[in-house]
């Protein structure tokens, strides 16, 4: 099965409320063609209903969307050649699963040859060649997720969308079909959009990934910019696991230092942003304790603190350390033989001014 | 679709609106309106009290109250111990429980009331044994009793059956807990699963309620005319159209059944608890001691006999030569059934034609009903929901006592016929007064189904109306066929409405065949084995589209693996 066409898929100052209650507001992004573009956010943000809007389900007050040049704001679902793969998969239970391949293809009012060896390659693709005599009762979960693939691609849509696709499988399953997502969609080269509340699925898989809060993008970017560089708080929170710390922003002689309750002073090197109240952002392994007698590695501040928690998970050790009125979380790997620290324990605590994160207040 | 509608939609909504407010509220409106207004068309409370002025009317108004209360009672202490038994322990009865569920529907209850007479009257076969054994009778069927007795025992699957789904609702884990809290016995019954049922309870006594008031039939076959449907018959047929008592009984029925639906939604309110945590299945079963397996079984082989006792009952009446003063009949012959083969197969067709139209009509309505209120977002979709089960309500006599006012002397587009002399009124009538049922069996359907179902059909394609006719409709025919089937049933042995709007014998169906037999004694042979065919009908109908029901959704589920290998064997030996 081939796609020719890679479609660039345009969303401009979309809007939609429902009643008073706005859920997109004004929401411009743009999907590259043959893309695996994430949206993610927490439930309530929006990102369902953006999907949705792409489909044609919904209609946005204002804003448009274009997909290869085209504007479809207005056009049907059934226009719109754009394939979504549901939550709950949507399988017919009324047909087979060869008949729920076919759907879409004898809508096209295709030649039924043309629609078997469609059918029978979408399968093909996926893995199921030989259920198709089945009912989608008869499946298991990971197999109706396929058949739902499969009847989506069968009809080679300009846009893939995938609404929350893994959720609803365990979590083994869940890892291993991301994979194979990911390589149907790179061969495929099909521009695809899906949409997902957990940001290792989408930091894990997506080209690039919008994050969307309150109906409105908080930030787009690769995955490792909204990890390393996130726009704002929000992004800074529910990307991975943080600490974050309210201070001062100071300039003197040409650096910069924040200055803390919690980390006394913290030389930043020198710092565009203005001076004034400042949040700083710092990931858990970016910290190493040490015991507080050994000596300190150099280039790193350090500040004494005592372990409060211990968190063991396998790779690495989570630590809540209290310092002063602060809890930090500082994540240590653990290697065999190695004890690490029990709770109440006095610990120092290094940080690399490199690996601090500055955010505007 | 938020953003709004499709003008087809709202073209659909509007034709069904038109609909209802011709045959319904219209009709509804002006029985209303000239119960209230003089002969010079200014409002007036002198109808109302000329009504309550007449001795008989007074009689006949705390008769119907009486009759429907008392009737509710005797339904519900039939009803409740059946329900308990099934929902709380676990025992084999519960098939028998089920189908005493359905036994007395698929008859109607003035068929049932003759057979009653013969076998509970004063000198029917249970009080001849017992006058001969122990030297005493019953007054069962005397009077108003036979009504009660005849009407409890037709229509408690009512209640039964919305009491066994509330208490099947309730989940395990309230129980649980109330329990772990330290409520048991009586008192978890009292505090935690009555409540919980309360609502199922009074949803079904409301409807026997209405039912029993409604029904003109049984009071007519045993003759106690001082009721109130009774007396709107009466009045209309013998004084006229004009006679504004009738109205006024009109009114009164329609305010009786607006309360007593208002008490059962008053009990509704607050329901979302009781469904709220679904997940375990109903409340524990627990196994029965031998002592209460024996009360059980005991309770439920009397009400089955009770139940069984019409249908016997009209089974040896359509089969005896004579039967009177006699146990059993003395001889037995299938003369009555040629009789009725002869002289009436016209009527067995028209009860197949007219039913058949009003329940194609009613699944035709309730699925464009259904979709439009949960589907679109038609403005006030909502609004026909709610006018078509208003339906309910309304009792056969005064929507046909309506239709008569209304349609006076309106003729038929392109006939010379009136509409009022046509058995299209009829059909409609029956179109209309079954319209509740169909209409929550299609949006019962239509809800189960998941949205994205549609919107995965229409993404791959398929244009609204193709979406509709491949996934929609195929997905509901479940739902949609059991609304035809209980219309259609319903309908067949509706008699309120009937007797009222019938044009002609030779249009009459076959509930009305049934009636005017079992008004003579030497037509009580025929009109026995009419409705035995007529019950022959019903319940080949329900079985039939039982087994169409149950055998797609065993497919849909379910198919055995082997058979799949089967299939998939044959599929590739045609392949090659």
């Amino acid at each position: 099965m081939e796609h020719g066409q890679q479609a660039r898929v345009e969303i401009v100052d979309v809007s939609l409320a429902y009643g008073a209650t706005p859920v997109l507001r004004e929401v411009s992004v743009a999907i590259e063609p043959g893309e695996f573009f994430a949206l993610l956010g927490p439930s309530g943000s929006g990102k369902s209903t953006l999907l949705r809007l792409l489909a044609g389900f919904l209609q946005p007050q204002t804003g448009s969307i274009r997909v290869g040049g085209a504007d479809i704001t207005r056009v049907p679902p059934w226009e719109r050649d754009i394939g979504m793969v549901f939550q709950n998969y949507a399988l017919w239970p009324h047909m087979t699963v060869l008949q729920n391949v076919a759907f879409g293809l004898e809508e096209r009012r295709l030649p039924r040859a043309e629609i078997d060896r469609r059918v029978a390659s979408a399968l093909e693709l996926v893995g199921l060649g030989d259920l198709g005599a089945r009912r989608p009762g008869q499946l298991s979960g990971g197999q109706q997720q396929r058949v739902a693939l499969a009847r989506t691609i069968a009809i080679e849509p300009k846009v893939l969308l995938l609404d929350e696709p893994l959720s609803n499988l365990d979590a083994k399953l869940r890892i291993h079909m991301r994979v194979e997502l990911l390589a149907l969609q790179r061969k495929l080269g099909i521009t695809t959009i899906f949409v997902t509340h957990d940001q290792e699925e989408a930091l894990s898989i997506a080209d690039r990934v919008a994050v969307l809060d309150q109906g409105v993008i908080q930030q787009v970017g690769t995955p490792v910019e909204l990890y390393d560089t996130p726009a704002n708080r929000f992004i800074a929170t529910f990307v991975g696991t943080i600490n974050l710390l309210r201070g001062t922003l100071e300039h003197t002689e040409g650096t910069s230092v924040f200055r803390s309750d919690a980390l006394g002073t913290i030389a930043l090197g020198r710092v565009a942003t203005a001076a004034g109240a400042a949040e700083i952002v710092i990931r858990p392994h970016a910290f190493v304790l040490a015991a507080p007698d050994l000596p300190g590695e150099a280039g790193r501040t350090w500040v004494s603190g005592t372990v409060v928690e211990r968190e063991f998970l396998g790779e690495f050790v989570r630590y809540t350390v209290r310092v002063g009125e602060t809890d930090l979380v500082a994540d240590q790997p653990h290697f065999m033989g190695e004890p690490g620290f029990a709770p109440g324990a006095a610990v120092k605590i290094g940080i690399k001014p490199d690996q601090v994160k500055l955010l505007r207040a | 679709m938020p953003a709004g509608f499709s003008w087809p939609q709202a073209a659909v909504a509007l034709a069904i609106a038109a609909f209802l407010l011709v045959f319904l509220i219209v009709p509804v409106v002006t029985v209303v309106y000239v119960a209230f207004v003089d002969g010079a068309g200014s409002f007036t409370l002198s109808h109302f009290g000329s009504f309550f002025s007449l001795s008989l009317m007074r009689e006949s108004f705390w008769n119907s109250l009486i009759v429907a209360t008392l009737s509710v009672v005797l339904a519900s202490l039939i009803a409740i111990p059946l329900a308990y038994f099934t929902a709380r322990f676990e025992f084999r009865g519960a098939l028998l429980i089920q189908t005493l569920g359905i036994l007395p529907l698929i008859m109607p209850p003035f068929v049932g009331a003759v057979a009653m007479q013969l076998i509970f009257g004063r000198s029917g076969s249970v009080n001849l044994l017992l006058g001969e054994w122990f030297g005493f009778t019953l007054p069962i069927m005397e009077g108003l009793n036979g009504v009660i007795f005849v009407e409890a025992l037709h229509y408690f699957p009512f209640i039964l059956m919305n009491l066994v789904v509330a208490l099947n609702n309730i989940d395990n884990s309230v129980e649980e807990s109330a329990q772990n809290l330290g409520a048991s016995g009586m008192r978890l019954f009292r505090r935690i699963v009555f409540p919980l049922a309360m609502p199922g309870y009074m949803a079904g006594a409301a409807l026997v309620f209405i039912k029993v008031f409604d029904d003109l039939g049984t009071p007519l076959v045993l003759n106690q005319t001082n009721l109130l449907a009774p007396q709107a018959y009466l009045r209309i047929t013998s004084i006229g159209i004009e006679d504004p008592i009738g109205y006024v009984i009109g009114v009164l029925m329609v305010l009786f059944s607006l309360a007593a639906l208002w008490a059962s939604a008053l009990a509704l309110r607050g329901r979302e608890y009781a469904t709220l945590q679904r997940g375990y299945g109903g409340l524990e079963k627990r196994r029965l001691r031998p002592w209460q397996a024996a009360a059980a079984y005991g309770w439920i082989v009397l009400v089955l006999t009770l139940v069984l006792a019409p249908h016997l009952g009209i089974l040896l009446l359509s089969l005896g030569k004579v039967w009177s003063f006699s146990v059993v009949p003395d001889s037995y012959t299938l003369q009555h059934y040629a009789t009725v083969f002869e002289e009436s197969p016209r009527m067995i067709w028209n009860t197949v034609l007219y039913c058949g139209i009003a329940a194609g009509l009613d699944v035709l309505l309730g699925t464009a009903i259904a979709y439009l209120i949960l589907r679109t977002r038609v403005p006030a979709a909502k609004s026909l929901d709610f006018m078509a089960t208003a339906a309910l309500a309304i009792p056969g006599v005064v929507l046909a006592i309506g239709y008569l006012r209304t349609f006076r002397g309106v003729e038929l587009p392109f006939t010379d016929g009136l509409l009022t002399s046509s058995w299209l009124l009829l059909v409609i009538a029956y179109t209309i007064r079954r319209l509740p049922y169909a209409l929550r069996s299609c949006v019962a359907a239509l809800q189960q189904l998941h949205v994205s179902l549609e919107e995965a059909a229409e993404n791959l394609g398929a244009t609204q109306a193709r979406a509709i006719r491949r996934v929609v409709v195929p997905l509901m025919a479940g739902g949609i066929l059991a609304g035809f089937v209980t219309s259609f049933m319903t309908a067949a042995v509706e008699l309120s409405a009937t007797i009222m709007l019938i044009p002609s014998q030779n249009d009459a169906p076959m509930s009305y065949g049934i009636y005017l037999y079992l008004q003579s004694a030497a037509g009580r042979g025929p009109g026995a084995a009419l409705g035995v065919l007529a019950v022959a009908i019903v319940a080949i109908g329900t079985y039939l589209s039982h087994r169409l029901i149950s055998g797609r959704a065993a497919a849909r589920e379910t198919q055995p693996l082997g058979q799949l290998e089967a299939l998939n064997g044959a599929r590739a030996a045609g392949a090659g």
